[in-house]
Protein backbone atom coordinates (compact mmCIF):
# COMPACT_ATOMS: atom_id res chain seq x y z
CA UNK A 1 0.00 0.00 0.00
CA UNK A 2 1.23 3.29 -1.21
CA UNK A 3 0.06 4.96 1.62
CA UNK A 4 2.23 2.70 4.30
CA UNK A 5 5.43 3.64 2.04
CA UNK A 6 7.26 5.76 4.26
CA UNK A 7 9.58 8.13 2.24
CA UNK A 8 13.17 6.74 0.80
CA UNK A 9 15.89 6.74 3.35
CA UNK A 10 18.64 9.20 3.08
CA UNK A 11 21.48 7.90 2.10
CA UNK A 12 24.87 9.36 1.16
CA UNK A 13 25.07 9.54 -2.84
CA UNK A 14 28.77 10.75 -3.73
CA UNK A 15 29.48 6.90 -4.54
CA UNK A 16 27.35 6.59 -7.77
CA UNK A 17 27.64 3.44 -9.22
CA UNK A 18 29.64 2.36 -6.26
CA UNK A 19 27.91 -0.38 -3.55
CA UNK A 20 29.24 -0.96 -0.17
CA UNK A 21 27.32 -2.69 2.89
CA UNK A 22 29.41 -2.77 5.84
CA UNK A 23 28.22 -5.30 9.03
CA UNK A 24 25.28 -5.21 7.95
CA UNK A 25 22.42 -7.19 9.93
CA UNK A 26 18.85 -7.28 9.75
CA UNK A 27 16.00 -8.65 11.49
CA UNK A 28 12.72 -9.39 11.27
CA UNK A 29 11.01 -9.91 15.04
CA UNK A 30 13.21 -12.95 16.41
CA UNK A 31 14.63 -13.97 12.57
CA UNK A 32 17.99 -13.01 11.31
CA UNK A 33 17.76 -12.46 7.96
CA UNK A 34 21.41 -10.98 7.17
CA UNK A 35 24.00 -11.03 10.20
CA UNK A 36 26.95 -9.39 9.54
CA UNK A 37 27.16 -9.01 6.01
CA UNK A 38 30.71 -7.20 4.56
CA UNK A 39 30.03 -6.50 0.28
CA UNK A 40 31.50 -4.48 -2.05
CA UNK A 41 30.41 -4.05 -5.47
CA UNK A 42 33.03 -1.69 -7.43
CA UNK A 43 31.27 0.98 -10.01
CA UNK A 44 30.19 -1.43 -13.39
CA UNK A 45 31.24 -4.65 -11.16
CA UNK A 46 28.60 -7.23 -11.85
CA UNK A 47 28.11 -9.17 -8.58
CA UNK A 48 26.42 -12.47 -8.18
CA UNK A 49 24.69 -13.30 -4.83
CA UNK A 50 23.89 -16.73 -4.62
CA UNK A 51 22.05 -18.83 -1.55
CA UNK A 52 19.71 -21.23 -0.59
CA UNK A 53 16.03 -19.72 -0.22
CA UNK A 54 15.40 -17.91 2.95
CA UNK A 55 19.35 -16.86 2.85
CA UNK A 56 18.41 -13.13 2.87
CA UNK A 57 18.72 -12.38 -0.66
CA UNK A 58 15.82 -10.45 -1.67
CA UNK A 59 16.55 -8.41 1.63
CA UNK A 60 19.69 -7.52 0.75
CA UNK A 61 18.66 -5.72 -2.47
CA UNK A 62 15.84 -4.70 -0.72
CA UNK A 63 18.47 -3.09 1.56
CA UNK A 64 20.32 -1.44 -1.80
CA UNK A 65 17.46 0.14 -3.21
CA UNK A 66 16.63 2.08 -0.28
CA UNK A 67 13.18 -0.27 0.53
CA UNK A 68 14.67 -1.28 3.96
CA UNK A 69 17.20 -0.23 6.65
CA UNK A 70 19.41 -1.88 8.12
CA UNK A 71 19.34 -2.77 11.92
CA UNK A 72 23.20 -2.52 12.50
CA UNK A 73 25.70 -1.41 10.33
CA UNK A 74 25.51 0.83 7.04
CA UNK A 75 24.35 0.42 3.32
CA UNK A 76 26.16 3.17 0.68
CA UNK A 77 24.96 3.11 -2.74
CA UNK A 78 23.92 5.22 -5.48
CA UNK A 79 20.44 5.09 -6.99
CA UNK A 80 19.46 2.09 -7.35
CA UNK A 81 16.59 0.06 -9.31
CA UNK A 82 14.56 -3.08 -8.03
CA UNK A 83 14.03 -5.58 -10.95
CA UNK A 84 11.59 -8.90 -9.36
CA UNK A 85 11.22 -12.06 -10.13
CA UNK A 86 8.12 -11.66 -11.86
CA UNK A 87 8.24 -8.94 -14.99
CA UNK A 88 5.40 -7.04 -12.88
CA UNK A 89 4.33 -5.38 -16.30
CA UNK A 90 1.21 -2.98 -16.22
CA UNK A 91 -1.53 -4.84 -19.05
CA UNK A 92 -3.20 -1.35 -19.80
CA UNK A 93 0.03 -0.10 -21.20
CA UNK A 94 1.54 -1.68 -24.34
CA UNK A 95 5.29 -2.76 -24.94
CA UNK A 96 6.76 0.53 -25.24
CA UNK A 97 4.95 2.40 -22.49
CA UNK A 98 5.65 -0.55 -19.78
CA UNK A 99 9.67 0.15 -21.01
CA UNK A 100 9.05 4.04 -20.98
CA UNK A 101 7.30 4.37 -17.72
CA UNK A 102 10.50 5.14 -15.98
CA UNK A 103 11.10 8.10 -18.12
CA UNK A 104 7.23 8.96 -17.73
CA UNK A 105 7.97 8.76 -13.83
CA UNK A 106 10.58 11.33 -14.01
CA UNK A 107 8.65 13.93 -15.67
CA UNK A 108 9.44 13.19 -19.46
CA UNK A 109 6.68 13.83 -22.63
CA UNK A 110 5.34 10.97 -24.07
CA UNK A 111 7.01 11.18 -27.28
CA UNK A 112 10.35 11.55 -26.15
CA UNK A 113 10.05 8.50 -23.50
CA UNK A 114 8.91 6.32 -26.01
CA UNK A 115 11.54 7.39 -28.95
CA UNK A 116 14.02 6.03 -26.07
CA UNK A 117 12.33 3.57 -25.19
CA UNK A 118 11.95 2.21 -28.74
CA UNK A 119 15.45 2.37 -29.71
CA UNK A 120 16.51 -0.06 -26.78
CA UNK A 121 13.66 -2.28 -27.46
CA UNK A 122 15.03 -2.65 -30.62
CA UNK A 123 18.11 -3.30 -29.20
CA UNK A 124 16.84 -6.00 -26.94
CA UNK A 125 14.98 -7.47 -30.31
CA UNK A 126 11.86 -6.57 -30.18
CA UNK A 127 11.38 -4.62 -33.28
CA UNK A 128 7.54 -4.70 -34.26
CA UNK A 129 6.37 -5.67 -30.75
CA UNK A 130 5.89 -1.73 -29.55
CA UNK A 131 2.50 -1.65 -29.54
CA UNK A 132 1.81 -5.38 -28.31
CA UNK A 133 -0.25 -5.93 -24.95
CA UNK A 134 1.50 -7.79 -22.50
CA UNK A 135 -0.36 -10.95 -22.84
CA UNK A 136 1.07 -11.13 -26.47
CA UNK A 137 4.13 -11.48 -25.46
CA UNK A 138 5.89 -14.70 -24.69
CA UNK A 139 7.63 -14.64 -20.87
CA UNK A 140 10.92 -14.07 -23.03
CA UNK A 141 9.56 -11.03 -24.52
CA UNK A 142 7.79 -10.14 -20.95
CA UNK A 143 11.24 -10.06 -19.65
CA UNK A 144 13.22 -8.17 -21.99
CA UNK A 145 10.63 -5.60 -21.51
CA UNK A 146 11.14 -5.27 -17.45
CA UNK A 147 14.70 -5.29 -18.36
CA UNK A 148 14.33 -2.18 -20.44
CA UNK A 149 12.09 -0.77 -18.13
CA UNK A 150 14.79 -1.16 -15.81
CA UNK A 151 17.64 0.52 -17.68
CA UNK A 152 15.66 3.17 -18.83
CA UNK A 153 15.44 4.25 -15.10
CA UNK A 154 18.70 5.77 -15.61
CA UNK A 155 19.65 4.31 -12.12
CA UNK A 156 23.67 3.39 -12.08
CA UNK A 157 22.95 0.40 -9.65
CA UNK A 158 20.68 -2.74 -11.05
CA UNK A 159 19.39 -4.70 -8.13
CA UNK A 160 18.00 -7.97 -10.30
CA UNK A 161 15.76 -10.42 -8.49
CA UNK A 162 16.29 -13.41 -10.12
CA UNK A 163 15.37 -11.96 -13.46
CA UNK A 164 15.10 -15.37 -14.90
CA UNK A 165 13.94 -17.78 -12.52
CA UNK A 166 11.02 -18.43 -14.30
CA UNK A 167 12.06 -18.87 -17.76
CA UNK A 168 12.32 -22.36 -19.38
CA UNK A 169 16.20 -23.09 -19.79
CA UNK A 170 16.30 -22.78 -23.51
CA UNK A 171 14.69 -18.84 -23.17
CA UNK A 172 16.94 -18.41 -19.73
CA UNK A 173 20.58 -19.02 -21.59
CA UNK A 174 19.25 -16.44 -24.72
CA UNK A 175 18.06 -13.91 -21.73
CA UNK A 176 21.97 -14.59 -20.34
CA UNK A 177 22.84 -13.79 -23.53
CA UNK A 178 21.39 -10.67 -24.50
CA UNK A 179 21.37 -9.32 -21.01
CA UNK A 180 25.33 -9.46 -20.83
CA UNK A 181 25.49 -7.66 -24.88
CA UNK A 182 23.42 -4.68 -23.08
CA UNK A 183 25.10 -4.46 -20.17
CA UNK A 184 28.42 -4.55 -22.71
CA UNK A 185 26.95 -1.81 -23.97
CA UNK A 186 25.74 0.26 -21.05
CA UNK A 187 27.50 -0.72 -18.21
CA UNK A 188 25.92 -0.32 -14.64
CA UNK A 189 27.05 -2.44 -11.59
CA UNK A 190 24.53 -5.00 -11.02
CA UNK A 191 23.37 -7.12 -7.99
CA UNK A 192 22.26 -9.99 -9.94
CA UNK A 193 20.51 -12.48 -7.08
CA UNK A 194 19.96 -15.89 -8.51
CA UNK A 195 19.31 -19.55 -6.99
CA UNK A 196 21.36 -20.91 -10.59
CA UNK A 197 25.31 -21.38 -9.40
CA UNK A 198 25.60 -21.46 -13.76
CA UNK A 199 23.73 -18.40 -14.12
CA UNK A 200 26.13 -16.62 -11.49
CA UNK A 201 29.44 -17.98 -13.17
CA UNK A 202 28.55 -17.08 -16.85
CA UNK A 203 27.38 -13.84 -15.96
CA UNK A 204 29.16 -11.84 -13.03
CA UNK A 205 32.70 -10.57 -12.21
CA UNK A 206 32.20 -12.30 -8.45
CA UNK A 207 30.32 -14.78 -7.06
CA UNK A 208 29.23 -14.29 -3.29
CA UNK A 209 27.55 -17.35 -1.86
CA UNK A 210 25.24 -16.67 1.20
CA UNK A 211 24.65 -19.26 3.83
CA UNK A 212 21.15 -20.10 4.82
CA UNK A 213 19.47 -18.16 7.89
CA UNK A 214 20.70 -16.13 9.06
CA UNK A 215 22.49 -15.43 6.07
CA UNK A 216 25.88 -14.49 6.10
CA UNK A 217 28.75 -14.52 3.10
CA UNK A 218 30.33 -17.87 3.30
CA UNK A 219 32.90 -17.41 0.07
CA UNK A 220 33.54 -14.33 -2.33
CA UNK A 221 34.74 -16.32 -5.77
CA UNK A 222 36.21 -13.56 -8.42
CA UNK A 223 35.26 -14.31 -12.20
CA UNK A 224 37.84 -13.26 -13.93
CA UNK A 225 36.82 -14.93 -17.50
CA UNK A 226 36.79 -13.20 -20.85
CA UNK A 227 32.93 -12.73 -22.55
CA UNK A 228 30.89 -14.06 -24.01
CA UNK A 229 31.21 -17.18 -21.37
CA UNK A 230 29.70 -20.25 -22.26
CA UNK A 231 28.78 -22.68 -20.33
CA UNK A 232 30.68 -25.60 -21.72
CA UNK A 233 34.19 -24.22 -20.87
CA UNK A 234 35.92 -25.87 -18.62
CA UNK A 235 37.12 -22.67 -16.56
CA UNK A 236 33.75 -22.23 -16.27
CA UNK A 237 32.48 -25.69 -15.11
CA UNK A 238 35.16 -25.39 -12.31
CA UNK A 239 34.31 -22.32 -11.00
CA UNK A 240 30.73 -23.51 -11.25
CA UNK A 241 31.60 -26.20 -8.84
CA UNK A 242 33.32 -24.34 -6.62
CA UNK A 243 30.76 -21.99 -5.61
CA UNK A 244 28.13 -25.25 -5.66
CA UNK A 245 30.80 -27.04 -3.03
CA UNK A 246 30.54 -23.64 -1.14
CA UNK A 247 27.29 -23.62 -1.41
CA UNK A 248 26.45 -27.56 -0.63
CA UNK A 249 29.00 -27.08 2.64
CA UNK A 250 27.09 -24.16 3.59
CA UNK A 251 23.72 -25.51 3.62
CA UNK A 252 25.25 -28.51 5.52
CA UNK A 253 27.11 -26.52 8.03
CA UNK A 254 24.09 -24.46 8.56
CA UNK A 255 21.30 -27.39 8.75
CA UNK B 1 -29.79 -24.21 -25.54
CA UNK B 2 -30.52 -25.46 -22.32
CA UNK B 3 -31.53 -22.23 -20.63
CA UNK B 4 -33.82 -21.95 -23.21
CA UNK B 5 -35.33 -24.93 -23.43
CA UNK B 6 -36.06 -24.66 -18.97
CA UNK B 7 -37.47 -21.11 -19.63
CA UNK B 8 -39.71 -22.49 -22.41
CA UNK B 9 -40.84 -25.57 -20.23
CA UNK B 10 -41.61 -22.65 -17.28
CA UNK B 11 -43.91 -20.30 -19.77
CA UNK B 12 -45.51 -23.62 -20.91
CA UNK B 13 -46.15 -24.74 -17.17
CA UNK B 14 -47.32 -21.28 -16.27
CA UNK B 15 -49.46 -20.96 -19.38
CA UNK B 16 -51.22 -24.43 -19.11
CA UNK B 17 -51.82 -23.68 -14.90
CA UNK B 18 -53.49 -20.11 -15.70
CA UNK B 19 -55.07 -21.22 -18.37
CA UNK B 20 -56.74 -24.92 -17.45
CA UNK B 21 -56.42 -24.24 -13.73
CA UNK B 22 -58.89 -21.96 -13.94
CA UNK B 23 -56.81 -19.19 -12.12
CA UNK B 24 -59.02 -16.09 -12.48
CA UNK B 25 -56.35 -13.68 -15.18
CA UNK B 26 -56.76 -10.71 -12.61
CA UNK B 27 -54.95 -12.77 -10.10
CA UNK B 28 -52.55 -14.62 -12.66
CA UNK B 29 -51.95 -13.01 -15.96
CA UNK B 30 -50.92 -16.21 -18.84
CA UNK B 31 -47.61 -15.32 -20.30
CA UNK B 32 -49.59 -15.24 -23.60
CA UNK B 33 -51.81 -11.98 -22.16
CA UNK B 34 -48.66 -10.89 -20.66
CA UNK B 35 -47.13 -11.17 -24.18
CA UNK B 36 -50.58 -9.45 -25.38
CA UNK B 37 -50.45 -6.42 -22.96
CA UNK B 38 -47.11 -5.92 -23.92
CA UNK B 39 -47.65 -5.05 -27.46
CA UNK B 40 -51.05 -3.31 -26.69
CA UNK B 41 -49.15 -0.74 -24.45
CA UNK B 42 -46.39 -0.54 -26.47
CA UNK B 43 -46.61 3.13 -26.47
CA UNK B 44 -47.62 3.47 -22.83
CA UNK B 45 -44.75 1.02 -21.69
CA UNK B 46 -42.22 2.58 -23.96
CA UNK B 47 -43.14 5.98 -22.78
CA UNK B 48 -42.65 4.97 -19.03
CA UNK B 49 -39.35 2.86 -19.92
CA UNK B 50 -37.99 6.04 -20.84
CA UNK B 51 -38.91 7.79 -17.88
CA UNK B 52 -37.32 5.04 -15.50
CA UNK B 53 -34.58 4.31 -18.02
CA UNK B 54 -33.19 8.25 -17.23
CA UNK B 55 -34.24 7.63 -13.81
CA UNK B 56 -31.66 4.66 -13.54
CA UNK B 57 -29.19 5.66 -15.76
CA UNK B 58 -28.69 8.92 -14.40
CA UNK B 59 -28.97 7.72 -11.22
CA UNK B 60 -25.97 4.56 -11.67
CA UNK B 61 -23.58 7.33 -13.23
CA UNK B 62 -24.01 9.47 -10.32
CA UNK B 63 -23.55 6.65 -7.75
CA UNK B 64 -20.39 6.13 -10.27
CA UNK B 65 -19.31 9.48 -9.40
CA UNK B 66 -19.46 9.83 -5.88
CA UNK B 67 -18.89 5.78 -5.43
CA UNK B 68 -15.53 6.21 -7.07
CA UNK B 69 -14.42 9.59 -4.80
CA UNK B 70 -15.59 8.14 -1.76
CA UNK B 71 -13.43 4.88 -2.67
CA UNK B 72 -10.39 7.13 -3.35
CA UNK B 73 -10.49 9.02 -0.77
CA UNK B 74 -11.02 6.00 1.57
CA UNK B 75 -8.21 3.83 -0.03
CA UNK B 76 -5.92 7.49 -0.02
CA UNK B 77 -6.66 8.21 3.69
CA UNK B 78 -6.85 5.36 6.08
CA UNK B 79 -7.88 6.83 9.23
CA UNK B 80 -11.09 8.20 7.41
CA UNK B 81 -11.44 4.23 5.98
CA UNK B 82 -11.78 3.05 9.24
CA UNK B 83 -14.13 5.83 10.72
CA UNK B 84 -16.49 5.67 7.50
CA UNK B 85 -16.51 1.98 6.43
CA UNK B 86 -18.79 0.66 8.83
CA UNK B 87 -21.43 4.07 8.17
CA UNK B 88 -21.32 3.06 4.86
CA UNK B 89 -21.99 -0.85 5.97
CA UNK B 90 -25.04 0.93 7.93
CA UNK B 91 -26.42 2.63 5.19
CA UNK B 92 -27.33 0.05 3.50
CA UNK B 93 -29.32 -1.60 6.32
CA UNK B 94 -32.09 1.67 5.79
CA UNK B 95 -35.19 0.37 4.06
CA UNK B 96 -35.31 2.24 1.08
CA UNK B 97 -39.41 1.80 0.95
CA UNK B 98 -39.18 4.14 4.30
CA UNK B 99 -36.69 7.08 3.01
CA UNK B 100 -38.30 7.17 -0.17
CA UNK B 101 -41.28 9.34 0.91
CA UNK B 102 -39.09 11.43 2.67
CA UNK B 103 -36.87 12.46 -0.21
CA UNK B 104 -40.45 13.02 -1.93
CA UNK B 105 -41.29 15.62 0.82
CA UNK B 106 -37.67 17.29 0.63
CA UNK B 107 -37.19 17.35 -3.19
CA UNK B 108 -40.64 17.14 -4.78
CA UNK B 109 -42.09 14.73 -7.22
CA UNK B 110 -39.40 14.84 -10.19
CA UNK B 111 -36.15 13.61 -11.45
CA UNK B 112 -33.82 14.37 -8.22
CA UNK B 113 -35.39 12.70 -5.56
CA UNK B 114 -35.35 9.63 -7.95
CA UNK B 115 -31.43 9.70 -9.22
CA UNK B 116 -30.74 10.11 -4.91
CA UNK B 117 -32.66 6.82 -4.15
CA UNK B 118 -31.13 4.81 -7.32
CA UNK B 119 -27.67 6.49 -6.04
CA UNK B 120 -28.31 5.54 -2.90
CA UNK B 121 -28.59 1.63 -3.83
CA UNK B 122 -26.12 1.72 -6.77
CA UNK B 123 -23.43 3.56 -4.35
CA UNK B 124 -22.52 0.70 -2.28
CA UNK B 125 -21.58 -2.17 -4.64
CA UNK B 126 -19.59 0.18 -6.28
CA UNK B 127 -17.27 1.64 -2.96
CA UNK B 128 -16.84 -1.78 -2.07
CA UNK B 129 -15.10 -2.96 -5.48
CA UNK B 130 -13.68 -0.30 -6.38
CA UNK B 131 -11.81 -0.09 -2.89
CA UNK B 132 -10.63 -3.10 -3.34
CA UNK B 133 -8.76 -2.62 -6.67
CA UNK B 134 -8.02 0.23 -5.21
CA UNK B 135 -5.88 -2.12 -2.35
CA UNK B 136 -5.54 -5.06 -4.44
CA UNK B 137 -1.99 -3.69 -6.12
CA UNK B 138 0.60 -6.56 -5.74
CA UNK B 139 3.16 -5.06 -2.89
CA UNK B 140 6.32 -6.05 -5.13
CA UNK B 141 4.80 -3.40 -7.53
CA UNK B 142 5.19 -1.13 -5.12
CA UNK B 143 8.53 -1.57 -4.08
CA UNK B 144 9.33 -1.26 -8.05
CA UNK B 145 7.46 1.75 -8.53
CA UNK B 146 9.25 3.15 -5.48
CA UNK B 147 12.89 2.57 -6.57
CA UNK B 148 11.60 4.14 -9.97
CA UNK B 149 11.17 7.37 -8.11
CA UNK B 150 7.08 7.12 -8.49
CA UNK B 151 5.32 9.99 -6.36
CA UNK B 152 1.95 9.27 -4.57
CA UNK B 153 0.03 11.21 -7.08
CA UNK B 154 2.18 9.28 -9.91
CA UNK B 155 1.10 5.38 -8.30
CA UNK B 156 -2.34 6.65 -8.37
CA UNK B 157 -2.40 7.64 -11.53
CA UNK B 158 -0.22 5.06 -13.35
CA UNK B 159 -1.05 1.97 -11.43
CA UNK B 160 -3.92 1.95 -8.94
CA UNK B 161 -6.98 3.82 -11.10
CA UNK B 162 -6.12 1.93 -14.19
CA UNK B 163 -6.02 -1.07 -11.65
CA UNK B 164 -9.34 0.01 -10.06
CA UNK B 165 -11.23 0.80 -12.88
CA UNK B 166 -12.47 -2.73 -14.34
CA UNK B 167 -13.73 -3.36 -10.54
CA UNK B 168 -15.68 -0.17 -10.37
CA UNK B 169 -17.36 -1.44 -12.94
CA UNK B 170 -18.28 -5.07 -12.10
CA UNK B 171 -19.78 -3.22 -8.85
CA UNK B 172 -21.82 -0.91 -11.31
CA UNK B 173 -22.93 -4.03 -12.74
CA UNK B 174 -23.76 -5.38 -9.68
CA UNK B 175 -25.23 -2.17 -8.64
CA UNK B 176 -27.56 -1.58 -12.48
CA UNK B 177 -28.96 -5.36 -11.50
CA UNK B 178 -30.67 -3.53 -7.81
CA UNK B 179 -31.04 -0.14 -9.78
CA UNK B 180 -34.50 -0.55 -11.28
CA UNK B 181 -35.82 -1.98 -8.37
CA UNK B 182 -35.00 1.26 -6.77
CA UNK B 183 -36.49 3.31 -9.35
CA UNK B 184 -39.68 1.43 -8.82
CA UNK B 185 -39.61 2.36 -5.42
CA UNK B 186 -38.67 5.65 -6.11
CA UNK B 187 -41.72 5.85 -8.29
CA UNK B 188 -43.77 4.80 -5.82
CA UNK B 189 -43.19 7.07 -3.10
CA UNK B 190 -44.43 9.86 -5.36
CA UNK B 191 -44.69 10.28 -9.37
CA UNK B 192 -46.76 10.93 -12.27
CA UNK B 193 -44.89 8.78 -14.53
CA UNK B 194 -42.44 5.88 -14.83
CA UNK B 195 -42.85 2.14 -15.00
CA UNK B 196 -43.08 1.91 -11.01
CA UNK B 197 -45.74 4.84 -11.11
CA UNK B 198 -47.83 2.64 -14.33
CA UNK B 199 -47.50 -0.78 -11.96
CA UNK B 200 -48.62 1.08 -8.62
CA UNK B 201 -51.91 1.74 -11.08
CA UNK B 202 -52.15 -1.18 -13.10
CA UNK B 203 -52.65 -2.92 -9.81
CA UNK B 204 -55.88 -1.49 -8.63
CA UNK B 205 -57.29 -0.95 -11.98
CA UNK B 206 -57.15 -4.89 -12.25
CA UNK B 207 -54.85 -4.89 -15.24
CA UNK B 208 -52.95 -7.59 -14.02
CA UNK B 209 -50.99 -8.08 -17.39
CA UNK B 210 -50.01 -4.84 -17.76
CA UNK B 211 -48.53 -4.67 -14.72
CA UNK B 212 -46.62 -8.12 -15.80
CA UNK B 213 -45.73 -6.56 -18.70
CA UNK B 214 -43.88 -3.67 -16.65
CA UNK B 215 -42.17 -5.85 -15.03
CA UNK B 216 -40.90 -7.65 -18.23
CA UNK B 217 -39.38 -4.34 -19.38
CA UNK B 218 -38.07 -3.59 -16.08
CA UNK B 219 -36.06 -6.59 -16.20
CA UNK B 220 -35.65 -5.53 -20.16
CA UNK B 221 -33.99 -2.34 -18.84
CA UNK B 222 -31.79 -4.12 -16.54
CA UNK B 223 -30.21 -6.64 -18.94
CA UNK B 224 -29.51 -3.52 -20.98
CA UNK B 225 -28.17 -1.52 -18.78
CA UNK B 226 -25.89 -4.82 -17.77
CA UNK B 227 -24.80 -5.77 -21.23
CA UNK B 228 -23.91 -1.77 -21.95
CA UNK B 229 -21.57 -2.24 -18.87
CA UNK B 230 -20.10 -5.10 -20.28
CA UNK B 231 -19.41 -3.43 -22.90
CA UNK B 232 -17.73 -1.20 -21.71
CA UNK B 233 -15.52 -3.31 -19.04
CA UNK B 234 -14.49 -4.94 -22.43
CA UNK B 235 -13.52 -1.66 -24.27
CA UNK B 236 -11.98 0.15 -21.25
CA UNK B 237 -10.31 -2.16 -19.91
CA UNK B 238 -9.31 -5.52 -21.96
CA UNK B 239 -6.90 -6.33 -19.84
CA UNK B 240 -9.09 -7.70 -17.36
CA UNK B 241 -11.40 -9.23 -19.63
CA UNK B 242 -8.45 -11.13 -21.11
CA UNK B 243 -7.00 -11.95 -17.32
CA UNK B 244 -10.26 -13.74 -17.01
CA UNK B 245 -9.54 -16.06 -20.18
CA UNK B 246 -5.99 -16.68 -18.58
CA UNK B 247 -7.02 -18.02 -15.21
CA UNK B 248 -9.72 -20.51 -17.16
Amino acid sequence: MATRLEAPTQRPRDVEGEVLLEGVTRRFGDVVALQDVTLRAAAHEVVAVVGPSGSGKSTLLELVCGLQAPDAGRVVAGRAVLMPQRDLLLPWLDALDNAALPLRLAGRGKAPARDRAHTLLTQLGLDGFERARTWELSGGMRQRVAVARTLLAGAPVLCLDEPFGALDAITRADAQGWLAGVLAREPRTVLLVTHDVEEAVLMADRVVVLSPRPGRIVVDVAVALPRPRSATDPAVAALRARALGALRSAMEGGA
Amino acid sequence: MLAALLVLLLLGGWEAYARLGGIDEFILPAPTQVAQALWDDRGLLWDNLLVTGQEVVLGLALALLAGAALAIALHAYRPLRRAIYPLLVGTQAIPIVTIAPLLAAWFGYGLLPKLVIVALVCFFPIVVTTLDGLAAIDPDQHKLLRTLGASRAQTFRWVEAPAALPAALSGAKIAVAVGGIAAVFAEYAGSENGLGHLLLQSIPQLETARAWAAVVVLAALAVFCFSLLALAERHLAPWAHRRKDLDA
